[in-house]
């Protein structure tokens, strides 16, 4: 069969029951990417005849004589098609992943259409969409201007729209083996026994791995700076299987299909053992242990009672403080689990170089940690692993795990063959660590002046089968969002309990959103009890420049420091940007708004190095160890040091996120990208600018910069909805959406509004509409159709204010801000909701159903 | 996504050709068969060159080849007199999909894939439609009995949906609709069609109810509607059995009273 594609023949014989998508990449076609392998997400797009599909979707043996157009084809970074200019000149993108789909969709559309059902089936995670509909409709929102405080464009943008920026599996390697995964059909069980020579047997498989081939070290996917913050209880492949899904084994092939067909040849008998699924029963005695072997060397909190982590503090008396309040309230709430759906799926490439060194590829937000890992868990020495990755296709904490790169090592160590993993976008629903669900009960009380006597919080979190990032989250979740009240009274009781369900882990806001929900919600509630208006509830409360920043120790937050302090300006730019818009007659219209709290880096120390070194050619090379994943620091650490330089961005060439880059970072989260790698790219472009006036620009000349993470600032968000809600159906109409953040200096206003337009994006999602339904163990929602994340369609027009603050710690005074956004939303959006209802919505997603019903008036 | 366990794919000509193996399923536009996991599929025999003329206006209606795209289904071109043709857009568009899988869907594809959100499904039901079989003996059965449940139809092995034909009655009636999901351009909760006939209203229901429901409705609200006989709502992430319920009774009271 011939056909073409970018105007280069292609002759090929397609499998029977083969794809476009996979065609084209098998020929090196890389434009075209896998967001789902559905249908649902847009991320493959191509025009076939100048017609446009979803490459995933085409039977390729219809292809004979096609014409078959990527977003390469569409334009070049020399020869840009217009609407691929438009999507850079608007920063119409953040990671990136979908964009090359959503460009090719755009190069079909006209004028009149509408942008809400014409991209309905192009699915981006990170921007909101805002900028898309921008880059669509010709607005341009960057500037040619390289410094610091200015709307630079992303250095890897002309190539991110002509769909040439690699991200972490589009280059070619020859000989490639796949990896594909047995998952555990049990919620818990034993092995008792593997067989699986049928499975080698079959042609083309070149190993199968089980828990025999597994070292025996205890790790946890969870990466930190210290890797004690999680706990030891994951293996690369364990007898045990604690939830549906867990790895089983592994093969190891020529093709994904062949890989994915020995599967059905592995003989597996297993012991069923009993399970629990709920974290109040998990806890209770008598319940069935998920990990009752382990020792204290696994740094588990309670293994006997299925308790990973708790903390029971209080400071003054609760008892007493709510005894002399002149009203209180209480309530509970709760969240689902959320997957993360960064439209990049985990993937990675391992091989050895050259001289036997392991070298791996992976869609990671850590590559440091990963390679720490690695060696820890292989016990190979550091030299002797490089990892690395290219653009990254979105995380959102997801990919703060070791998830793909363990087995793949494996695999690699086994066959000494080059070998991939990449996950389906079912993977990443089913076995992928979610956010973590909980249940948190809130008391407060106050003076009739509504000065804060006592807030009490208990929270539950399902953890899931394994602890990465249990203890962290539980820690961090019941952190500023308590610490941001002055209150003499507070107590606070959390655990992290291990259940049977697949694993809960970092997501954008790290535990806080769960716990502000709760907390701003029965904030809200106060301010009704009180009869004070909710803007002025915060201000008597909310802490100031002078006030000890403490949830119940007085010196467990010791590097915490007000670097600035703008959380007045939020309060008052969002209440006097709320207007008085109404909905269509019979909807109930309510007005809503709720403040967030998060520190500028995380706890305990997050190191960055970076060297700058005059090139040649005029070009300064920047080596900095973080990733770049749609958070827009590698913008930003360009404006760092152009303006440091005084050059323009073109003569800032980045590498970034490679362990032989040799400059450490431990890794792009927690927000650290601008606080921590931005100062240190600022101090040796500074440290370089100095020696440079002393010896004039040398070529080889460099200058190294480092930060350590501590002391840590304070950064602020506050959010307002006007809402109508239908009682008659629960559609809820946002007629209003506006945040304040501050952020500090703002080192790019685009990005900046682009983090908060995207923050706002995906929680609206978790307060409306996203659930991961789990079953007995089994998730129920396995595909982006069941799963909703939010489209063009849902996502309001949300107006961006910014404080005016210059922090004293961050770079040219800036402060970190890409999870906070997220982290007000779900609360103001419920408290407006409760204004309009008269009802208050206590769980997560308050969906059309769930709201309907609460608006049903009693049955009595 | 790559079917990894089909091992023939067959592109017959004519009728003659069209013979199904055990694990051998018809294909059509191929964008739900290609978007999941098919276990034990191994053989597709794809009907799209089959030549079969996507739209044939008839004495007594509208004749719709199984493998008419959605995208020709919208480019039709009807009669002013059919006033019941808006309401082809609003189905189509009730789809989750974008407009980029109606270049390829096919109206028979939607139907016979018989998930209860199935939008052509509803417009079929919605508009009385038959469904022409292709089977040893050819039969039609009515698209309201054709789809059985939750992905279920009455298709016996090697038998293949060859056409839907829509009467002109139909075409010309006034007719309503209402929908609703549980975000604005989302998976169908539930779909009510409502068709002015000279006996009454006839109510269609999809969506929010595993199987395809019709009743006629009389002028005093829902009595003539067996709601006995409706007692497959469901639950799933496109809504609450309940919710489903409510939004149904409320949509066919509003579409009764728009057309009584």
């Amino acid at each position: 069969m011939r056909f073409t594609v970018d105007g280069a023949p292609i002759e090929a014989t397609p499998r029977p029951g083969q794809v476009l998508r996979t065609l084209l990449r098998e020929n090196d076609h890389f434009a075209v990417k896998m967001g789902c392998d559905a249908g649902d997400c847009g991320a493959c797009t191509v025009l076939v005849d100048g017609t446009p599909f979803h490459s995933c979707i085409y039977p390729a043996h219809r292809l004979e004589g096609a014409v078959v157009t990527t977003a390469a084809g569409l334009g070049t970074v020399e020869h840009p098609h217009p609407v691929q200019q438009q999507f850079v000149d608007a920063a119409g993108f953040q990671c990136g992943f979908c964009t090359a789909g959503m460009v090719v969709t755009a190069s079909t559309l006209t004028e009149g259409d509408d942008l809400a059902v014409k991209l309905k089936g192009n699915l981006c995670r990170c921007t909101g969409y805002r900028s898309i509909g921008d880059a669509i409709c010709g607005v341009t929102n960057t500037t040619s201007s390289s410094e610091a405080g200015t709307s630079t464009k992303a250095p890897a943008g002309m190539r991110v729209v002509t769909g040439s920026e690699p991200y972490t599996l589009d280059l070619a390697t020859t000989s490639l083996l796949h990896l594909a995964v047995l998952g555990s059909p049990h919620s818990h069980a034993r092995i008792l026994s593997i067989s699986y020579e049928r499975a080698l047997a079959l042609e083309g498989v070149h190993a199968v791995l089980t828990h025999q081939d597994s070292p025996d070290v205890l790790f946890s996917t969870a990466r930190h700076e210290e890797r004690t913050d999680d706990p030891d209880d994951t293996r690369v492949l364990d007898p045990v299987l604690r939830f549906q899904g867990q790895r089983v084994a592994a093969v190891v092939a020529d093709t994904v299909a062949i890989a994915q067909l020995a599967l059905d040849l592995i003989e597996v008998a297993y012991e069923v053992l009993p399970a629990v699924f709920d974290p109040e029963e998990a806890r209770a005695p008598g319940a069935p242990l998920l990990h009752g072997e382990k020792g204290p060397e696994s740094r588990i909190g309670e293994a006997q009672r299925n308790v990973l982590a708790q903390l029971h503090g209080e400071m003054g008396s609760v008892t007493e403080g709510l005894a002399v309040a002149h009203a209180t309230v209480t309530g509970t709430w709760t969240t689902p689990r959320v997957s993360h759906v960064a439209l990049e799926t985990h993937a990675t490439r391992g091989w050895l170089d050259a001289s036997g060194r392991l070298v791996l590829r992976t869609s990671s937000q850590v590559p440091y940690l990963v390679r720490d890992e690695i060696c820890h868990i292989f016990d190979l020495p550091t030299e002797q692993v490089r990892v690395f990755t290219a653009r990254v296709g979105g995380g959102f904490g997801g990919k703060q795990e070791i998830l793909t790169e363990d087995l793949v090592t494996l695999a690699v160590l086994k066959t000494g063959r080059a070998v991939q993993y990449e996950f389906s976008r079912e993977d990443e629903f089913t076995i992928a660590p979610t956010r973590h669900p909980s249940r948190v009960t809130v008391t407060l009380g106050a003076t009739a002046d509504g000065v804060l006597t006592a807030m009490h919080v208990d929270e539950v979190l399902d953890t899931g089968a394994y602890g990465n990032h249990g203890i962290g989250v539980m820690f961090h979740g019941v952190g500023e969002s308590l610490s941001v009240y002055r209150c003499a009274n507070k107590r606070v009781d959390a655990e992290s309990v291990y259940t049977n369900n697949l694993p809960s882990g970092a997501f954008r806001g790290y535990g806080l959103g769960q716990v502000i929900f709760a907390v701003e919600s029965a904030m809200d509630d106060l301010a009704r009890a009180l009869h004070l208006d909710p803007f002025e509830l915060r201000r008597r409360n909310v802490i100031v420049p002078g006030d000890p920043i403490v949830v119940t120790e007085a010196d467990e937050e010791h590097d915490m420091l007000y670097g600035s302090y703008g959380l007045d300006q939020c309060l008052d730019l969002v209440e006097s940007a709320l207007g008085d818009e109404t909905g269509p007659d019979g909807w109930l219209v309510g007005q809503g708004m709720a403040l967030a709290m998060i520190a500028s880096m995380p706890p305990r120390g997050h190191f960055a190095e970076t060297v700058i070194t005059v090139a040649d050619e005029g070009f300064f090379e920047l080596a900095v160890g973080t990733a770049e994943f749609g958070n827009g620091t590698t913008t930003v650490h360009t404006q760092l040091a152009a303006t440091a330089l005084g050059v323009p961005a073109s003569q800032i060439r980045i590498v970034q996120s490679d362990t032989d880059s040799g400059t450490y970072d431990t890794g792009a989260f927690g927000s650290a990208g601008v606080v921590v790698a931005g100062k240190a790219v600022f101090a040796a472009a500074t440290a370089l600018a100095a020696q440079i006036a002393a010896s004039g620009p040398v070529v080889g000349l460099s200058a190294t910069g480092r930060h350590d993470g501590t002391p840590r600032s304070i950064a602020f968000n506050v959010h307002g909805f006007r809402v109508a809600v239908d009682p008659l159906s629960g559609e809820v109409r946002i007629l209003q959406s506006v945040q304040a953040v501050d952020a500090g200096t703002v080192m790019n206003p685009e990005q900046l509004r682009g983090q908060v337009e995207g923050g706002t994006a995906q929680a609206i999602g978790s307060a409306l509409y996203e659930e991961l339904r789990v079953v007995d163990g089994t998730v129920t929602t396995r595909a982006l159709r069941e799963y909703h994340i939010p489209q063009f369609a849902d996502v309001p027009h949300t107006r961006v204010l910014f404080a005016d603050t210059h922090d004293d710690l961050g770079p040219l005074g800036a402060k970190s801000m890409s999870e906070a956004p997220y982290n007000p939303v779900a609360p103001a959006l419920a408290n407006a909701i409760r204004d309009a209802l008269g009802v208050r919505p206590y769980d997560l997603p308050m969906s059309r159903d769930r709201l309907w019903r609460l608006a049903q008036p009693p049955l009595n | 996504m790559d079917l990894i366990t089909v091992r023939e794919l067959r592109v017959p000509r004519t009728r003659d050709d069209l013979v199904f193996a055990p694990g051998e399923r018809p294909l059509g536009g191929g964008t739900w068969l290609y978007s999941e996991p098919q276990p034990g599929l191994v053989g597709l025999v794809d009907l799209m060159a089959l030549g079969w003329p996507p739209l044939t206006v008839t004495d007594d209606g509208l004749e719709i080849a199984a493998t008419c795209t959605l995208a020709q289904l919208l480019a039709f071109d009807a009669p002013a007199e059919w006033t019941a043709w808006p309401l082809v857009e609003k189905c189509v568009n009730s789809l989750l999909a974008s407009f980029k899988i109606f270049n390829l869907a096919t109206v028979g594809g939607n139907i016979c894939t018989s998930l209860p959100a199935g939008s052509l499904t509803a417009l079929l039901v919605g508009l009385g439609g038959t469904a022409q079989l292709w089977g040893a003996p050819d039969r039609s059965v009515k698209v309201v009995d054709f789809v059985t449940g939750d992905r279920t139809n009455v298709l016996a092995h090697g038998e293949v949906l060859r056409s839907l034909h829509i009467p002109l009655a139909s075409l010309t009636a006034r007719t309503g609709f209402r929908r609703i999901a549980l975000s604005p351009l989302g998976r169908t909760g539930t779909l009510v069609t409502g068709r002015a006939t000279t006996q009454g209203v006839v109510v269609g229901i999809t969506g929010g109810t595993l199987r395809p429901h019709e009743g006629l409705d009389g002028l005093d609200g829902l009595d003539g509607l067996d709601h006995r006989r409706v007692d497959d709502w469901f639950t799933d992430a496109h809504g609450s059995a309940d919710w489903r319920r409510a939004m149904t009774l409320r949509f066919i009271t509003e579409i009764v009273e728009e057309l009584s």
